[in-house]
């Protein structure tokens, strides 16, 4: 059974819509008991860090993630869900969960680069993780971001993109993946890394 | 690189799909949910919807069309038409649209841009913008409401900045003189306002071939081209206008 986190942070319906479409068993909930009947966990958001890491400081979902995240079992974090998992947002300069050692930085201000970065671009494979299977390198998946994150370790870059920078937009270490894009929006690419993670045990 | 998108627009009156020329004499051509599935496997990037008769009748939204789509289509897409407060909003977004188009409403009240965009996001909020030649504005076009039937005393290039300054994540730029021409899009006014903002603007109204979107995307600097007949009446297909459009160096998603 797959949990869905909802913190009040935007962008569920569409995960919703996009995990019914694939005929998985999920559930949405705030509650973190609720996760201890779940397998894997989708971590998604659309919205400010800050904002953010204050409810799930609050009702306890930031442990919940944490914990599960130690229990080996999959997560997928999506947009701001992939920058919360991170040491350090410069957004609001917010602490985050410090799943993956790194900073979540700004666009630099580049002329002819419009921040949010909106629209589809592609992702450049690297280290070929088991979500990207079946899906050829350089295929466009739909972003809406002003930050990205940025590792301390390489190793756990799994896709970049180029924009006014290239920055990582796909990072995995050990049991956990995340995605800076939009899978469930991503057409058919995104339903496929979508359901390569839904059988996705953990590792490479 | 960030590619540029094709947009398909759909009209939508009384749950079917109209397309007019200039605005008038609407006929319609289809189911908006079967559409919009149709155009998603060929490939378009993004769905507009406009409920193009909502804020003249002042009917409410298709939430039930809005649901469907949301349910079939795995792309961005955005409804406009009366939506006219944060709850007009809210209802578009949980039904599962991204985003929200605002055109008249704005006008008259531009608050709901700023409450709009901070209560979900710069990114949801696309200001629908209409407008026409005239020689008498600062920028030389002016704005329209009610579907194109109100002037107003808003001058383009200034409502788009402002639009901006309140919190508009994008706009889309109809063109009233371009628009049901089949003639080309009207690349100043689109390449003018691209140039001021620093949002993505969608250019409107007037596509006939694929070389109008070639022209659009580089003289006009849109960062995306929004279609409608030449493809509604099968002219055209998207996946041959990308091709088009990608054998000419446009960076293009290509499936």
């Amino acid at each position: 059974m797959t949990g869905i986190v909802d913190y009040n942070a935007g962008n569920l319906k569409s995960v919703e819509t996009a995990l019914r479409f694939l005929q998985v068993d999920f559930f949405i909930s705030c509650h973190p008991g609720d996760f201890k009947k779940a397998d894997r966990l989708i971590f998604p958001g659309v919205g400010d860090a800050q904002a953010a890491m204050k409810i799930l400081s609050s009702n306890g979902l930031g442990e919940t993630i944490t914990g599960f995240y130690r229990e080996g079992k999959p997560v997928l974090g999506i947009c701001l869900g992939c920058q919360i998992i991170f040491t350090h947002s410069e957004e609001g300069d917010t602490a985050c969960l410090d799943l993956i050692q790194g900073e979540v930085i700004r666009f630099p201000a580049v002329p002819g680069y419009k921040v949010p970065h909106m629209g589809w671009n592609q992702v450049i494979h690297l280290n070929r993780h088991p979500v990207f299977r079946n899906i050829p390198d350089n295929s466009s998946f739909y972003f809406v971001h002003s930050y990205f994150p940025k590792p301390d370790n390489n190793s756990c870059i799994a896709g970049e993109t180029e924009y006014s920078v290239r920055f990582s937009s796909a990072v995995g270490k050990n049991n956990l993946i995340a995605v800076q894009f939009h899978p469930e929006k991503s057409g058919k690419n995104g339903l496929t890394l979508l359901s390569n993670f839904l059988k996705w045990k953990g590792g490479q | 690189m960030l590619e540029k998108r094709i947009i398909i627009c759909l009209d939508v009156r009384d749950g079917k799909i109209t397309k007019g020329i200039k605005f008038q004499e609407n006929i319609d051509i289809g189911d908006p949910v079967e559409m919009a599935k149709k155009y998603y496997d060929e490939g378009v990037d993004e769905l507009v919807f406009y409920d193009i008769t909502a804020s003249f009748e002042n009917r409410g939204i298709m939430i039930d069309v809005v649901r469907k789509v949301a349910e079939n289509i795995f792309i961005p897409f955005s409804v406009g038409g009366g939506i006219g407060s944060v709850e007009d909003i809210r209802r578009v977004l949980l039904a599962g649209a991204e985003k929200v188009s605002v055109n008249s409403q704005a006008v008259k009240n531009p608050d709901i841009i700023r409450q709009g965009a901070s209560l979900f996001g710069n990114q949801c909020i696309v200001l629908g913008m209409d407008a026409a030649r005239d020689d008498t504005m600062p920028s030389g076009y002016r704005v329209y409401i009610n579907g194109g039937r109100i002037p107003t005393d808003l001058d383009a290039l200034e409502w788009a900045k402002k639009a901006e300054d309140l919190g508009a994540g994008e706009i889309v730029l109809n063109s009233m003189d371009a628009d049901g021409t089949q003639q080309g899009y009207e690349l100043t006014v689109t390449r003018m306002i691209s140039e001021k903002v620093h949002i993505p603007v969608v250019a409107s109204g007037g596509a006939g071939k694929p070389v109008h979107l070639y022209d659009v995307l580089t003289k006009g600097k849109a960062d995306a081209a929004l279609i409608a007949s030449m493809v509604h009446y099968g002219d055209f297909t998207i996946s041959g206008i990308k091709k088009y459009l990608h054998e000419r160096n446009i960076c293009i998603r290509m499936e």
